[in-house]
């Protein structure tokens, strides 16, 4: 943990795309065990600054750190084994791939095996084997995918994708979980249950959750806090209920009002 | 263990797994059995088949890289004269190398392990700065290296010889055994050579690093974002498949016991790379089959249809039939064969289940639209 006891600090990150300002020198911060929300309209660059943090895009200036360390400019994959996981906005499974395959892909940098070991097939390598896959099945079961294990991505139900997603992530051994609208494209029900799902991760797990959503009515029953931002800066911060009521979203997301 | 204890292990094999292991032990006993119902037929295939068997060791070697990793090297054959130039270097009494060292010619076995390991060499040192380019570029890389190896030796003579080529070639020392003119010690050693090549990359493809390959084939971003390092997994693709390369390559020389660049041009690895699309990408026994299938075209069949075709010439008098030589309609024949396949079914002749879906998945769409569009239209109604 680092020293102002946050999980994730992000300082004054900017990115640029050309003359593009996507992210506007946005501080931001993530207390551990939280659920927070990043929200705000469309093309507000919102997920350009969680695939900062993902490891996607490099930040043009400021500093990214999770648990203490440095992590601005690592690439994803060494993110990913710090800690961090994340699913997509529209859902990049292994689509060819069986559920339990999505998963191990996720185990990936938890396993140790070696190819030359695999070659040998090794005790190591087998016993390894076998534990991830129990631990595959534990969290597809733990993600309501029990009995799936052998579908093949592509053909399961689209909620069913999206769980798949987070038990992909969830297989990496995240701390910190990005979750890029998890719920878009979902109807009122099954919203309710990626709600209820996405608490239960933080208190059954200890997982630190963020969030990015387009909604405003997703994120007010779960997070404990709420970040908007608008044309890549930060334009509020704090409680659902004050930010519902920042004049400031309002605009952004309603536009302004016409005064006489 | 009791009775019932039996039945529930058995229950929890996959399906599946028992047959091809008999389908396995029938193809090994087969492989085996061929020399001497070979000799019993007096078919006179011997020589022929060492090629064939070179080039399945070949075709696996490729599919880690092509059909696993989805990386498409138009270079492989680059590889493969890596490997036969490496062994000629150390083996051969004509080999400047050994002249310049002072130093007695090697034995075979310790120079094939030097071959793979120059090949895998070759491999990352050709992979490491062009593997974090995206596919089409790296194609044509590959491509370019393929060209540039069997150039570089055609214009170093001095190390080389160039096109005059070299031999004679170090063989195997395995006591009691003579690797020489006679083709049945090669053919079992190429055998085995399969054998190994089969479950070594079958291991690889069902364990971590496989499930490596097939995320970073299917979604670069997510495999990265799920742990995967894309640059590093797929270099080891590209090392293993030069590996194997190289290692045939070593075989080849030594067999042959002459190497000149002409055996290693561009032909070679596109004939490679068709065998694994004609038997199915990604699938190890379609593969094999590919390599079957197009290696006795080139190596039996087409002298065959030749011969057919000119004893019909002579006998009907005509002139065209009289000089057939589909040898040199070669590439016609395979060209028109790949395209046909790619418009008929291009998975491949025995393709990966997942594979076979990669491709289909527009089709799948497509039928899923018409269906969708006939219940609009008959709710309309």
């Amino acid at each position: 943990m680092s020293a102002d006891g946050m999980i994730l600090t992000a300082e004054r990150v900017t990115k640029r795309f050309g003359g593009l300002v996507a992210v506007d020198s946005v501080d931001f911060t993530i207390p551990p065990r939280a659920i927070v929300s990043l929200i705000g309209p469309n093309g507000a660059g919102k997920t350009t600054f969680f695939n900062m943090i993902a490891g996607l895009y490099h930040p043009t200036s400021g500093r990214i750190v999770f648990e203490g360390r440095d992590i601005t400019g690592l690439p994803p994959h060494r993110i990913t084994r710090s800690g961090i996981g994340r699913t997509f906005q529209n859902i990049r499974l292994f689509q060819n791939m069986t559920a339990l395959e999505n998963v191990l892909v996720g185990r990936h940098g938890r396993m140790k095996a070696t190819p030359f070991e695999a070659i040998l097939r090794t005790p190591r390598e087998r016993r390894e084997e076998r534990e991830t896959r129990e631990q595959a099945k534990a969290l597809l079961a733990y993600v309501g995918l029990a009995g799936k294990e052998d579908e093949f991505a592509k053909n399961l139900s689209y909620g069913d994708q999206r769980r798949l997603e987070i038990g992909r992530a969830l297989g990496t051994e995240p701390r910190l979980l990005l979750l890029d609208e998890p719920t878009a494209g979902m109807n009122p029900q099954e919203t309710a249950q990626m709600t209820t799902f996405i608490r239960r991760l933080r208190d059954e797990r200890g997982i630190t959750v963020l969030l990015i959503e387009h909604d405003m009515k997703v994120v007010m029953g779960i997070s404990e806090r709420v970040t908007v931002l608008d044309h890549g800066t930060k334009i509020a911060e704090g409680p659902a209920e004050t930010v519902q009521r920042d004049q400031r979203v309002i605009e952004a997301y309603l536009g302004r009002a016409r005064t006489a | 263990m009791s009775v019932e204890e039996i039945a529930t292990v058995k229950s929890e094999a996959p399906e599946g797994r028992e047959r091809k292991l008999v389908i396995g032990v029938i193809v090994i006993g087969l492989a085996l059995a061929l020399p001497f119902i070979d000799s019993a037929l007096r078919l006179n295939l011997g020589t022929k088949l060492i090629p064939i068997g070179i080039f399945i060791i070949l075709a696996l070697g490729l599919n880690v890289v092509v059909g696993f990793a989805g990386l498409l090297d138009l270079g492989y054959a680059a590889f493969f004269a890596i490997g036969a130039y490496t062994v000629a270097f150390l083996t051969s009494p004509s080999s400047e190398l050994l002249r310049a060292l002072g130093a007695p010619p090697i034995d075979f076995w310790l120079a094939m392990v030097v071959a793979t390991a120059v090949a895998a060499a070759f491999g990352v040192i050709l992979g490491a700065p062009t593997l974090r380019l995206r596919g089409d570029y790296l194609a044509i890389v590959t491509l370019g290296f393929g060209e540039i190896v069997p150039l570089v030796i055609r214009n170093t003579p001095q190390w080389t010889r160039g096109v005059q080529g070299m031999n004679p070639i170090g063989t195997p020392t395995v006591p009691g055994v003579q690797f020489g003119v006679a083709t049945e010690p090669w053919y079992f050693l190429v055998v085995a050579i399969v054998v190994l090549s089969v479950v070594l990359t079958a291991r690889l493809r069902d364990s971590r690093v496989g499930r490596a390959w097939a995320a970073i084939r299917e979604d670069e971003v997510a495999a990265a974002s799920m742990g995967v390092n894309p640059v590093s997994t797929k270099l080891f693709a590209f090392a293993m498949g030069a590996s194997f390369s190289g290692f045939a390559g070593a075989v080849w020389s030594s067999y042959l016991q002459f190497i000149d660049p002409g055996q290693f041009d561009f032909s070679v690895s596109i004939f490679v790379l068709v065998m694994i699309i004609l038997g199915g990408l990604g699938n190890i026994y379609g593969v094999i089959a590919g390599g079957i299938i197009l290696g006795s075209f080139d190596r039996i069949l087409a002298d065959t249809i030749s011969d057919v075709l000119q004893t019909i010439g002579d006998a009907t008098n005509i002139e065209l039939l009289r000089q057939a030589d589909v040898n040199r309609a070669r590439s016609l024949i395979l060209g028109l064969a790949l395209v046909i396949l790619m418009l008929v079914r291009p998975e491949g002749l025995f393709p990966s289940a997942r594979r076979k879906m990669e491709l289909h998945a527009a089709e799948e769409s497509e039928v899923e639209a018409a269906q969708q569009r006939s219940t609009l239209y008959e709710t309309q109604r």
